[in-house]
């Protein structure tokens, strides 16, 4: 399959010297949610507003569709939604003129029923003839994905989607991002929230200093970096781990009530069975077993710490 | 060419001059009457015509011009400051638009509102002295001409400023002094022949001039030259912004 945005080698040293993305390349496929996450000041804004056409890459290119963004820049700008990282909008506005203007803007004719369907979508309906600055922050967040969507774009950016909003509007704006996967919408997103990446992408980015760490499938990620812990809850306590056990590396844990182990998914012999006979043979008795698994976030902060 | 895009800004930005109407059109009637009440009637009565035409007449033309063309500049050089100010630029560089089509929108937006403003001030006008119009197309293209290119002119310092000091800078510290000493209030031939020779580098003259000709039939300068230098400014101005839009000149980072 095509790549619906192909990034190649792209740079930008910021005039002040700041080098915010270096050599970037990767492929965004067609109909996918890739998330992207990183540190503060990793890049991804500047990585996205290249994309986008509000800053020139200093050198490399990008292509949309199969269009170059400088050269047929109308092109590809209009297939492209983006909501921006900043609540920026003009306060004096109503959220309705705003989102007329957007649709405009595109190049898209006035369609009030779409528009209609947007706003209730966001639960923003109500709101419409209310101007911006009267507006909470969640909703002004709403107001910049009513936006964003209003000229029915088939890639959409969401840069921090969900910073500063409730867990109930989080969730909202999840399931509407799932739906526009249905409909074939290539999202790509940024976010300081892991379980966000968790929840809805099917591959993760992971950005440092401008640069591409680890580029994978979700659950892939999960697999290739994550531990799972094994809890072994005991009958009755111990004090030490016993010396025919020492070669498993258990720690013990709930002062000496339980036992705790770690191992790698994807290898072949977990060690489990072998375990268990041990602890058998070493006379221990087990309530209960329990398993973990390493969440994107320890892998990410592993990650970036290297 | 994205013409809905060209709306949808014009839309826009005129929506913003409807919102603010009072503060746009109440206030040149105001200052328009007090110039007719100071310079028309109580000094005007003691003045002399100039050629032929009553002086509070006389600077109907010269006020018209000089509320056109500050308000033009002011409008459109904050119509583009400030979206870049509050950061609203980036979906209009994120957006499928030509520097051409934003020029469009924002200058035919300003040049709309400076026109409405003319027209009010001419009416206004006919409260407090007679006054007739002898090529009433010549005015209009005048009227136009003035309010487009003074735009553009906004809009290129509206790209150019950094800040709303420096947005002010311009209007106050070049246009004030050549609008007034372009002849609003008299006839560039009152002056010392020194002083006439100077007028004749500001560009204001021929503007002043031609409108005051399609008014009255008369002028300082020919007509001819009046209309060379209008469209030489347009030129100069479309130019620039050209130049400013291939060099992403202070917009994009
Ligand atoms: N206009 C600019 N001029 C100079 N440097 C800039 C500019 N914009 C961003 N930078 C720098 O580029 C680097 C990357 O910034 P960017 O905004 O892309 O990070 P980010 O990954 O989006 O961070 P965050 O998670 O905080 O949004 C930072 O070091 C930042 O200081
Ligand atoms: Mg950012």
């Amino acid at each position: 399959m095509n790549p619906i945005i192909s990034i190649k080698n792209i740079n930008k040293t910021f005039s002040t010297g700041e080098e915010a993305v270096k050599d970037f390349s990767l492929d965004i496929m067609k109909g996918e949610i890739l998330a992207l996450l990183g540190p503060n000041g990793a890049g991804k804004t500047t990585l996205i507003s290249m994309i986008c056409g509000i800053i020139e890459p200093s050198s490399g290119s990008v292509s949309v569709n199969g269009f170059d963004v400088v050269k047929d820049y109308k092109k590809t700008r209009s297939i492209i939604g983006l909501v921006p990282q900043e609540l920026v909008l003009e306060s004096f506005e109503t959220a309705m003129n705003t989102i007329q203007f957007s649709r405009g803007l595109f190049g898209k004719k006035r369609d009030h029923e779409f528009i209609k369907k947007i706003l209730t979508q966001l639960s923003l309906w109500d709101k419409r003839n209310t101007t911006i600055m009267e507006l909470s922050g969640g909703m002004k967040r709403r107001v910049l994905i009513a936006k964003a969507l209003s000229h029915e774009p088939s890639i959409l950016f969401l840069d921090e989607p969900t910073a500063g909003v409730d867990v109930e509007l989080r969730k909202d704006m999840w399931a509407i991002i799932k739906n526009l996967k249905k409909q074939g919408v290539t999202i790509i997103l940024t976010t300081h929230y892991i379980e966000e990446a968790e929840e809805i992408a099917d591959r993760v980015g992971i950005i440092n200093k401008g640069e591409l760490l680890v580029i994978e499938e979700k659950r892939n990620l999960l697999n290739k970096m994550g531990t799972k812990t094994l809890t072994i809850e005991l009958n009755s306590k111990i004090k030490s781990i016993p010396n025919s056990l020492s070669s498993y590396n258990l720690q013990l844990a709930s002062k000496g009530m339980s036992i705790t182990y770690n191992y790698k998914k994807q290898e072949e012999k977990t060690g489990i069975t072998s375990l268990l006979v041990d602890l058998k043979k070493a006379g221990i008795t087990l309530k209960d077993l329990d398993t973990n698994q390493t969440s994107l976030e320890e892998i990410f902060v592993d990650i970036v710490r290297k | 060419m994205n013409f809905e895009a060209i709306k949808a800004i014009y839309i826009f930005e005129m929506t913003r001059t409807f919102r603010t109407l009072l503060q746009s059109l109440v206030s040149p009637v105001i200052s328009t009457s007090l110039y007719f009440i100071v310079f028309g009637t109580a000094i005007g009565s003691r003045m002399e015509d100039i050629s032929e035409v009553p002086y509070g007449a006389f600077i109907v033309p010269g006020l018209i011009m000089l509320t056109v063309l500050t308000q033009s500049i002011s409008n459109a050089a904050f119509g583009i400051y400030f979206p870049k100010f509050i950061g609203t630029i980036n979906e209009i560089l994120s957006a499928p638009v030509s520097a051409f089509e934003i020029v469009i929108g924002y200058v035919g937006a300003a040049a709309t509102k400076s026109m409405m403003i003319g027209i009010i001030i001419f009416i206004t006008a006919h409260f407090f002295v007679e006054i007739s119009v002898e090529h009433p197309v010549w005015m209009v293209v005048f009227l136009v001409l003035t309010c487009v290119s003074f735009s553009l002119f906004g809009f290129i310092i509206g790209i150019w400023a950094k800040n709303f000091e420096q947005l002010n800078l311009i209007p106050m510290l070049v246009i004030t002094p050549l609008v007034f000493l372009g002849g609003s209030f008299y006839s560039i031939s009152m002056l010392p022949e020194f002083w006439q020779k100077v007028s004749f580098f500001n560009p204001v003259v021929y503007l002043i001039s031609g409108f005051r000709w399609s008014f009255f039939g008369s002028s300082d300068v020919a007509i001819e030259v009046s209309i060379m230098a209008i469209l030489l400014f347009s030129s100069f101005c479309l130019y620039t912004i050209y130049q400013i839009f291939k060099f992403g000149y202070k917009i994009k980072q």
